[in-house]
């Protein structure tokens, strides 16, 4: 029978199908940050139970690092927030006691959890990868059925290798022909979730193909998938080609020699076949895609930079109208008001789905040669991990921020989810590359607009949104 | 795990659509390194007019008086009705804790983020899924009726109002056992540590690239 590549990932982990629907899974990498894993270490030694495997889990602290250079200088001791300082050293310590793989937080192969896995080889094509974390999905960019858990689950994971799931529908989004010059993928996956909805992909498991998916590189891959949680799917996924085996190629954790070639075979097969089929398809044309910015407090408030702030009095809908009402009001906005007539107060370049090396070279080629406008009181860059942020200084781009006003940072979560120091004010606007524009996400009362590395660095240097396709960085 | 058979208690509702889980349990509250205490700050940013911090007392805070979980008909509620996609966002487990830490035992909307769904049933904490024209009925009479009570029954798997309207919802039967029962699914699923370390050998040598190659720290 024709499969979709979500039905071969789960075929080949299904360790025991119940004739209830659940299923016994074989989890085969293990990704852990400090927030959600203190309570399923605290579990096991509760219970006296051991991990597993300790060949398959890696950790790493992410989101309460600071990024300030003066705070990393002396590792866990300097992270003057003594709540986040606990949660680090948990980590640490339960990471010793189990003896598991830890990046600590100084080490330069630290970073956010969905740029490691990745980054390092460790989440490799074919593989099932959960975390206790949702933008997990990210890794599914190579071709691996990965996604977020809770903490109950992670001890699960730990303490058996294993998962009970239920197989979720398939949906393949398919994005038809070529984006137009200047176009993203973060525009891509905000417009899909503009299109589906943030509920759109409940209860599927989401492949994203079609020409655009298949012409777009690795980082882009990763950035397409990190989001497909925002459009309610746990997983995201994209078939393996020669893109990603060459992305693989090389990693540290990747086979080598005649595992590689043996793996490489395997993976050529890590596709739907053609005659698969999929309980929903949504289709989408790339060249109609513009730049997106979202205005609300859902993934789903999203229009195009041309685009204006809707009008609640012309939707009927009354749940919807009331979301639409409460969000103008939190974030300040009047109906109908243009996007590029919005004040903002902050540019955030970062988090998992924009942290890439793809990414801090999209910025720095708007950027650089120009000022941050007056009015953005900070423009931070955050690299997702040390490897990242030592490429990106070695191609010399952090001086092309720095020259132009912005801050170069450590790695970690920093503003995506503001559990360390670095927040928005209440009421500041914010262009950010993260992947939330919840209420209060970036910091208490502070207003996110989603948009791509490209579109902050441009509105960095505007001081307003700007559709980056004509920005000419005159702001005269 | 904790159990959940039948309960009956008071309704509150959180009336709106894509309640996320920031919104849930803000992020400064999980750097708790705990499984308990979240409750009183469960909906913090909507529950009170300043901002919450960690570790801190919530008495002297000031409420927000608009907000359905301070006033007065709804202390002591037990049984939350939402909208869509109610719990959508992260996936910390924070927010079933801090659900069930109030004192809620079922939350009632109609329809849930998945991880979200996921995670209740680890908690003792009953998500039940009914149709929009259903809940629309629900929360119409939730508001007409000061003291309104919902019975939620797993074992029928229905919900009863007090007019004695039965409605019916679908749950998968593994984990409707696993919460009547209470069962600790990690000593389940070591039951079949054989069936596992088969499944591992026969994985091993036809994908060896996937074990060994990280070691422990
Ligand atoms: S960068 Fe943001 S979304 Fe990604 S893991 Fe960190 S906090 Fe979560």
């Amino acid at each position: 029978m024709a499969k979709t590549l979500y039905d071969k990932l789960w075929d080949a982990h299904l360790i025991k199908q119940r004739d209830d629907g659940s299923a016994l899974i074989y989890i085969d990498r293990h990704i852990i940050h400090e927030v959600t894993s203190p309570q399923a270490f605290e579990g096991l030694r509760l219970a006296g139970r051991e991990p597993w495997r300790l060949d398959t889990n890696i950790a790493t602290p992410d989101h309460n690092v600071p990024t300030t250079v003066k705070e990393r200088a002396s590792g866990v001791a300097g992270i003057e927030d003594l709540v986040s300082r606990i949660q680090v050293t948990t980590l640490d310590d339960n990471c010793d006691e189990f003896g598991i793989l830890e990046y600590a937080i100084n080490d330069k192969r630290q970073g956010i959890v969905h740029v490691i896995g990745p980054e390092s080889g460790a989440c490799l094509p074919g593989m099932t990868v959960v975390c206790g974390d949702s933008h997990t999905a990210t890794n599914g960019a190579v071709g691996a059925l990965a996604y977020g858990i809770g903490t109950s689950e992670v001890e699960h994971v730990l303490a058996t290798q294993c998962l009970v799931s239920k197989k979720m529908n398939n949906m393949l989004v398919k994005i038809n022909g070529e984006l137009s010059e200047g176009v993203t993928a973060k525009d891509v996956i905000l417009a899909i979730i503009g299109e589906i909805g943030t509920a759109g992909g409940s209860g599927y498991a989401i492949e994203f193909g079609g020409q655009v998916i298949r012409d777009m590189s690795m980082e882009g891959r990763m950035t397409v998938c990190n989001m497909a949680i925002e459009a309610g799917a746990r997983a995201g996924m994209v078939a393996v080609d020669q893109t990603t085996i060459d992305y693989v190629k090389g990693r540290p954790f990747a086979p080598t020699g005649n595992k590689w070639t043996q793996a490489v075979a395997a993976w050529q097969e890590l596709h739907s076949d053609e005659a698969a089929e999929f309980d929903h398809v949504v289709e989408l044309d790339g060249a109609s895609i513009e730049p997106q910015v979202s205005w609300g407090t859902s993934p789903e408030m999203v229009v195009p930079v041309s685009g204006q702030v809707p009008d609640p009095a012309t939707v009927s809908d009354p749940v919807k109208k009331e979301g639409i009402e409460r969000a103008l009001d939190y974030m300040g906005l009047k109906a109908g008001q243009a996007i590029q007539d919005i004040a903002l107060d902050k540019v955030f370049i970062g988090s998992c789905t924009n942290s890439r090396i793809e990414d801090m070279r999209a910025a720095a080629q708007v950027v650089r040669g120009r000022k941050k406008a007056e009015s953005i009181a900070l423009a931070m860059v955050v690299p997702g991990s040390g490897l990242v942020k030592a490429q990106a200084e070695g191609e010399g781009l952090d001086k092309i921020f720095t020259d132009a006003g912005f801050e170069w940072r450590e790695p970690g979560c920093s503003m995506c989810l503001a559990m360390n120091a670095d927040k928005l004010g209440n009421g500041e606007h914010c262009a950010s590359t993260s992947n939330r524009n919840f209420e209060s996400r970036q910091g208490y009362g502070g207003r996110t607009h989603l948009v791509s590395p490209a579109m902050a660095a441009a509105a960095a240097i505007a001081g307003y949104f700007v559709d980056v396709r004509e920005f000419t960085g005159d702001t005269s | 795990m904790k159990s959940f058979t039948a309960h009956k208690g008071l309704v509150a509702p959180m009336d709106r659509a894509n309640v996320d889980t920031d919104m849930i349990i803000p992020k400064q509250f999980l750097k708790s390194i705990k499984r308990t205490g979240f409750g009183k700050n469960l909906f913090d940013e909507s529950r009170y007019l300043d901002e919450g911090l960690p570790d801190q007392s919530c008495e002297g805070r000031s409420l927000n008086p608009d907000f359905p979980l301070n006033l007065a008909r709804y202390q002591g509620a037990s049984v939350l009705l939402a909208r869509e996609n109610f719990g959508c966002g992260s996936s910390r487990e924070h927010a079933p804790w801090a659900l069930d830490d109030y004192g809620f035992r079922s939350v009632i909307a109609a329809s849930f983020a998945d991880i979200f769904y996921n995670n209740c049933f680890k908690n003792g904490l009953l998500p039940v899924v009914l149709e929009p024209a259903r809940m629309d009925q629900l929360f119409k009479e939730m508001y007409a009726t000061q003291g309104y009570e919902l019975a939620v029954d797993l074992h029928d798997q229905s919900v009863t109002t007090p007019g004695g309207d039965v409605f019916s919802f679908e749950v998968d039967e593994f984990r409707r056992q696993c919460l009547l029962e209470g069962l600790d699914d990690i000593d389940l699923t070591l039951q079949h540590a054989d069936e596992i370390r088969a499944f591992e050998e026969q994985y091993k040598s036809h994908a060896p690239w996937v074990f060994g190659t990280i070691k422990g720290g």
